[in-house]
């Protein structure tokens, strides 16, 4: 266990350096934020009435997305072990006694915490002194908020098990680009990231609740916003759970069947 | 210790001439070539040998090398290590034995070495004691204290490469294997490995398998080479008899003022120009004060230098020899 604590404090640091990064990225959170409500907003003024939530949930839809997006966007790559990868110099990390899935799984843990933390605090104590409705309500009570956390946990790490599937397929292709943007894609639309799912229509709606991507940022922001009874809560934490489990029993199968077959770039 | 048995690799190589044509046409019709990288590769290696693993670029040396890692796995063959099967075993496997690959790093790019180390300390779950010690050795013996506090992408290729190798020891591996480990590095800091590894082997017996292109490396470390040549092992042997096989030749070059060359038996002239002559001694035609004597009575010689056979020529000779 503790050389994976280790791993992850070394990446974590790692990822701490890039402070102006950080600051840079908080500045377009705000403006891309904004923008999306303003837009919403437009929609919203023409009949309040024919959304799923009321503009109030949806402001704090919207700034937990952007506060905690480090967690939660897709194309948020280690490039580095893409690179390690086509080069060969994952020659290296096969001669460690380690195992390659959890630590790269713990790399891409450290890396988005660490841009996280940066990143959200500023975010959300300025979305919570926002005015009303464009501000970040607190959660309805207690229960919804330790709901939240766990929720919000586990999507996370469902993003990072879906991301390396992503980083496997490059042992089966030579370059890994195309799987990526199309991957990427797909999970930006699924996850409710370009338009929260409860916006899309009703038929579309019920298959996109149940697939993985779901289990992302949706589940704990509704939950947040107390879109979800506490029935239905429990239901989408459920359904995260046996996505994690799944998606990290796949990665750790395909894995093992690249690595059998696999061959290091380069002499 | 180390026993490979008849291990097989192959490799599916793609193949296509230059050309715009040719690669449109290759999106159709790919041509794929079956390449035989280890070709009933045997041999053993005991406890606390040094051994050099020679051959021209591309004979199999780091697919061996690969396999014996764990990272590899041979189509066809046994590989035992230490009583395991590298590729079967790996996790275990590698937590005995140490890995450079001249060409590649495993340092962090952006931190200071030494927090790398603190990394595999952690991995290698090495004692703290242990971990101080060995630290402290590696670093006065490759000359790296002040080094392994800078970050690694500030660091020169030879700067880079000594504390490769210090990471590749820092948990007491039993079996070390180098690939390349000298390459790009200046002449003090060649010596300085090249010392080190000795010391090594010396004090603590570990096993060292060393692959690399400069001759001068394996004259200095190893005893015995292994030859392999388009996957084949070709020669297995002690480099001192090697070389004593090769030496009947000596090359004489002699520097003169004025007077004229003329051989004798057993001297043949490979070079001439300007008062500069290189020539070949044949020892069992003529001994080399013989030789010598013979070259002063008719020139006015400036300067003389004998020399051996070195390893370098030896295995150019090899190479010849086998047809690789």
């Amino acid at each position: 266990m503790r050389k994976y604590i280790s791993f992850f404090r070394i990446r974590f640091v790692n990822g701490l350096q890039y402070r102006s990064a950080a600051y840079a990225g908080i500045v377009t959170q705000f403006a891309w934020g904004f923008m999306t409500l303003l837009m919403f907003w437009a929609f919203y003024k023409s009949d309040m009435k024919s959304f799923p939530m009321t503009f109030e949930q949806l402001s704090s839809y919207i700034w937990l997305q952007q506060a905690f997006l480090s967690l939660f966007m897709a194309w948020l790559f280690e490039n580095e072990i893409f690179a390690a990868i086509t080069s060969g110099n994952i020659a290296y990390e096969l001669c460690r006694p380690i195992n390659v899935y959890n630590m790269w799984f713990i790399r891409n843990v450290a890396s988005r915490l660490s841009k996280v933390v940066l990143r959200s605090i500023p975010i959300l104590v300025v979305g919570a002194f926002l005015p009303s409705p464009f501000g970040i309500s607190l959660p309805v009570n207690w229960v919804t908020a330790i709901f939240f956390i766990i929720s919000l946990t586990i999507g996370f790490l469902v993003l990072v098990a879906f991301n390396m599937l992503i980083y496997i397929s490059a042992f089966y292709t030579v370059s890994p680009i195309g799987i990526r943007i199309l991957s990427v894609s797909l999970v930006e639309l699924f996850a409710g990231a370009v338009i929260p799912i409860p916006f899309l229509p009703n038929g579309i709606k019920v298959i996109f609740e149940l697939l993985p991507f779901a289990s992302m940022q949706n589940a704990p922001f509704l939950i947040y916003i107390g879109n979800s009874d506490y029935k239905n809560a429990i239901f989408s934490i459920l359904l995260q759970i046996f996505w994690l489990v799944s998606l990290i029993i796949i990665g750790k199968f395909l894995m093992k069947k690249a690595l059998r077959k696999v061959v290091v770039q380069g002499g | 210790m180390i026993e490979l048995q008849n291990v097989c690799k192959t490799f599916k190589v793609t193949r296509r001439n230059a050309g715009f044509l040719e690669a449109v046409r290759a999106m159709f019709h790919k041509k794929c070539d079956y390449i035989k990288a280890l070709d009933n590769v045997s041999f053993k290696i005991n406890e606390g040998e040094m051994v050099g693993y020679i051959g021209p670029n591309g004979a199999g040396k780091s697919s061996t090398i690969k396999i014996m890692c764990g990272i590899l796995s041979p189509k066809s063959g046994l590989c035992t290590i230490n009583g395991l099967i590298p590729w079967k075993d790996r996790i275990r496997h590698v937590r005995d034995i140490g890995v450079v690959f001249g060409q590649r790093s495993q340092l962090w790019w952006d931190v200071p070495v030494v927090d790398s180390f603190e990394l595999l300390r952690d991995i290698y779950k090495i004692e703290e004691t242990t971990y101080k010690s060995n630290l402290n050795k590696l670093s006065t013996l490759l000359d790296i204290e002040t080094i392994i506090k800078t970050p690694v992408r500030q660091l020169s290729l030879g700067q880079r490469m000594r504390c490769e190798i210090a990471a590749s020891l820092l948990h007491n591996p039993k079996i070390l294997f180098l690939d390349e480990p000298t390459i790009g590095l200046d002449a003090v800091s060649k010596i300085a490995v090249r010392n080190f590894i000795t010391n090594i082997n010396r004090e603590e017996k570990t096993t060292v398998i060393l692959t690399t292109h400069d001759m001068q490396d394996i004259e200095a470390l190893t005893k015995r080479i292994i030859l392999i040549g388009k996957g084949k092992i070709l020669l297995d042997g002690d480099l001192g008899t090697l070389k004593k096989q090769y030496t009947e030749q000596k090359k004489i070059t002699v520097e003169y003022a004025e007077g004229t060359l003329s051989l004798c038996d057993g001297l043949t002239l490979l070079e001439s120009i300007h008062g500069r002559a290189i020539i070949a001694l044949d020892t069992n035609k003529i001994s080399v004060s013989n030789a010598i004597a013979e070259l002063s009575r008719n020139l006015e010689v400036l300067d003389i230098s004998v020399a051996g056979t070195t390893a370098e020529e030896i295995v150019v000779s090899l190479y010849k020899e086998y047809q690789i």
